[in-house]
């Protein structure tokens, strides 16, 4: 057991910090952000260019031929400085280890969607509709996906289709990489309770896709798929952390800073309870999730006990959406834009935001599901 | 990076989890309870045998020099056991709080006999007001020439029946913050009376100590006069993470014993653990038994490197076991149902160590509010 760095991880690290001191002001927090992908994609330009994307990723893919230990450091670094959130997170986390696992070639710097949910298919992936029919050296793609991130900017998908109408759920699931450029796909943004369109539709009418895009095998694709999703939670939950650390030292400063009659809200036996528990569970997952890095660091495949980062997140993330606007009483109430909303309504829209976290990315329902079946073996629900 | 167990660690768990699995059973653990000891000597003497008592000291004092991490991996399978035992009195309070002490003579004196397993030991801290901080220390040891004369009483002394010595903490100062001076007192010195109180956890022994006129030597202090809390802090830090890592086995059994039972419990047809209510209740559980064995394991590591943040990570892995336990055992028992409501079932044996060690060495809400001063808040 040893939590230290290793003077090398240790160089490593410095050399991050360094750069961040040197590249990352307080400009760029405020605006590289949100909607505009261009400055996003700019900033993962800066930070490819620099080296910390993609850094345990081959060199003959753009990578760095790092080790996995420094993509966690680049995480935690990056989070710690608060740096924007690279927006070609589907592509560097989900898409690239599966990809890589399954031997194809990508760039870095494109950024990737993934396309698996549909209007009749969420928490139950395994019944999606969307159609890939095999035509020559192509599948013919016909369906529709939804609640697709970065779609109206992405040029490549990982899809999800079904090649095999006569089976049903698991098997007959095709896994596809997409040229976005493909003609026949029509992205239609959709509008969140934040007001922000983070995610879109997807139509897909007759789209080609080359037989070189298919990952895996033909009827193979749910288990290219769980791959995806254990990397998405078992690598994407080292970040997790780090995310729902910077909201904690937020929470921390607003309850610090927000004095009420003189009496600084942190000053709160019942606040200074609430947010002290906050961060022990955030150190929790930290740990849950070292502890799961440690075995992928061994070689091992990331196992379904990741699901535990993905429940403990989502929900803590909103546990310190929602204590911030208790701090803030009906100042919480008010609206980005209106000139006496705290901190510009950022925690009014975080909060807003927040209650997706147990929806996105695997229901927290759906998550206890995995950790009731696969880690304890219980019998199925369905 | 490595948050994993040497193969020397996994050995040890293995040769404790064999022994613990032949010779403490809930059968025996049912039969300690009536005991008036409260443990098995014999039980003692064979831990000693196997070098769990020399497990965290030093190699001059006869001890294995291992570390924290090593003496939590035996408690947790002692915790896992419901094992009734002074162990963890004497090895992780009273032994870690004079080894944490730096005070070579003390230490030269006092350990050898915990190490070889000869004797039992204990820490008097709490008074009538149930606190677990310098603040709720009232006791007064008053000049006497050389030596220090107590007057008072201390609860909620774990194994005071079996100790052979304490470590008394009594006020020499007038300061909130500390002010305390740690008197090493032989429980069998005039004036010692030890009354054992009735532990809902059965498995558990506690005593209310009176001390009447009570003469110290004056070499009986540990470690510097007046500055006693801030000795009595370290080691009370790692007495904090053996706890959590007690209870983390705990937990860990009650998740087990939760899942074998949903899984052939049957009603309306099917078993129990097929509905959602009852599988998400067991998610949940798992949840925070890894939790707390993660905080716990990397308290231990945290204190035996020293870190700037161990006495935090001690904090919250308390607090978070504190609850873990508690929140795991009543989750158990409602998986079980009615069943588990019975004398003759186990589940009630753990939910009750729970209780017994939330509230022991600091309850959640008291490390909680340590949390929060430790992050500046």
């Amino acid at each position: 057991m040893d939590f230290s760095l290793s003077p090398e991880e240790t160089r490593f690290r410095d050399e991050v910090r360094d750069w961040l001191r040197d590249n990352l002001d307080d400009r760029i927090r405020e605006h590289v952000t949100g909607d505009d992908i261009e400055q996003r994609r700019a900033w993962q330009r800066r930070v490819h260019e620099a080296g910390f994307a993609g850094v345990s990723w081959p060199r003959e893919l753009g990578g760095q031929g790092g080790t996995l230990m420094q993509e966690v450091i680049v995480n935690q670094e990056m989070a710690a400085a608060r740096a924007p959130d690279l927006v070609n997170i589907i592509g560097l986390y989900m898409a690239g280890p599966t990809i890589l696992a399954h031997g194809t070639l990508l760039r870095a710097d494109e950024i990737w969607c993934q396309g698996f949910s549909e209007p009749n298919s969420g928490s139950d992936l395994a019944s999606l509709r969307t159609r890939a029919a095999i035509d020559g050296d192509d599948f013919v793609v016909s369906g529709q996906k939804v609640w697709t991130s970065f779609a109206h900017v992405a040029r490549w998908c990982i899809l999800l289709t079904r090649t095999d109408a006569s089976e049903t759920a698991h098997a007959g699931l095709t896994y596809l990489i997409v040229d976005m450029h493909s003609p026949g796909i029509e992205v239609r943004p959709l509008r969140q309770i934040t007001g922000d369109a983070e995610f879109n539709e997807m139509y897909f009418t007759d789209v080609r896709v080359p037989r070189a895009n298919l990952l895996g095998e033909v009827g193979g694709g749910w288990r290219v798929a769980m791959t995806t999703l254990m990397h998405e939670r078992a690598t994407l939950g080292v970040g997790l952390q780090v995310r729902a650390r910077i909201a904690l030292d937020a929470l921390r400063a607003l309850a610090r800073e927000t004095v009420v009659d003189g009496v600084p809200r942190s000053a709160d036996p019942l606040v200074r309870q609430q947010i002290a528990q906050l961060s022990i569970e955030v150190e929790a997952m930290r740990l849950n999730g070292l502890r799961g890095l440690t075995k992928v660091l061994h070689g091992e495949q990331p196992g379904p006990e990741g699901s535990v980062n993905k429940l403990m997140w989502s929900e803590l993330n909103q546990r310190i959406a929602e204590t911030a606007l208790d701090l803030l009483g009906p100042y919480a109430t008010l609206a980005e834009g209106d000139e006496r909303a705290p901190l510009g309504g950022r925690w009014a829209h975080g909060y807003l935001r927040s209650r997706a976290n147990s929806i996105e990315g695997g229901t927290s329902e759906v998550l206890r599901n995995i950790l009731a079946e696969r880690v304890l073996g219980l019998p199925r629900s369905r | 990076m490595n948050f994993g167990f040497s193969d020397e660690q996994e050995l040890l768990r293995r040769q404790a989890r064999d022994l613990l699995d032949r010779e403490c059973p809930t059968a025996r653990v049912r039969q300690l309870m009536e005991d008036e000891l409260g443990h098995d000597p014999r039980m003692y003497a064979r831990i000693a045998e196997l070098g769990w008592t020399a497990i965290p000291f030093a190699e001059a004092h006869g001890g294995l020099g291992l570390g924290l991490v090593d003496l939590t991996v035996v408690l947790e399978e002692m915790g896992r056991h419901l094992l009734p035992s002074p162990f963890q009195s004497t090895v992780g309070l009273a032994g870690m709080t004079v080894a944490a002490s730096g005070d070579a003579a003390q230490a030269a004196r006092l350990l050898p006999s915990i190490v070889n397993g000869s004797a039992h030991a204990t820490v008097a801290l709490v008074e009538e007001t149930g606190r677990w901080d310098a603040g709720g220390v009232r006791m007064a040891a008053r000049r006497s020439g050389d030596a220090w004369l107590l007057q008072g009483e201390k609860l909620f002394v774990p194994y005071a029946q079996v100790a052979t010595w304490m470590i008394v903490a009594a006020r020499t100062a007038d300061d909130p913050a500390d002010g305390l001076t740690l008197l090493v007192v032989d429980t069998t010195a005039p004036g010692v009376a030890v009354r054992p109180l009735r532990s809902m956890d059965a498995t558990r022994r506690m005593a209310a100590v009176g001390f009447d006129g009570v003469e110290v030597p004056g070499d009986a202090v540990l470690g510097e006069p007046g500055r006693g809390w801030a000795t009595l802090r370290r080691g009370l830090d790692r007495a904090m993470v053996c706890l959590a890592g007690e209870l983390t086995g705990t937990a860990q059994r009650v998740l087990e014993m939760s899942v074998d039972y949903a899984k052939v419990r049957q009603q309306f047809g099917r078993p129990i653990g097929a509905y959602q209510a009852v599988s998400h209740r067991c998610a949940d559980m798992l949840v925070m038994t890894e939790s707390a064995r993660s905080l716990a394991y990397h308290a231990a590591w945290a204190l035996d490197n020293d870190v700037p943040e161990a006495s935090l990570a001690a904090a919250m892995a308390k607090a978070y076991a504190s609850d873990a336990a508690r929140t795991v055992a009543s989750h158990g028992l409602q998986v079980h149902g009615g069943i588990g409501f019975t004398w003759e079932h186990d589940i009630h044996l753990y939910l009750k160590r729970a209780k017994w060690g939330e509230a022991t060495l600091g309850d959640a809400s008291h490390h909680r509010e340590r949390v929060a001063q430790l992050l500046e808040l």
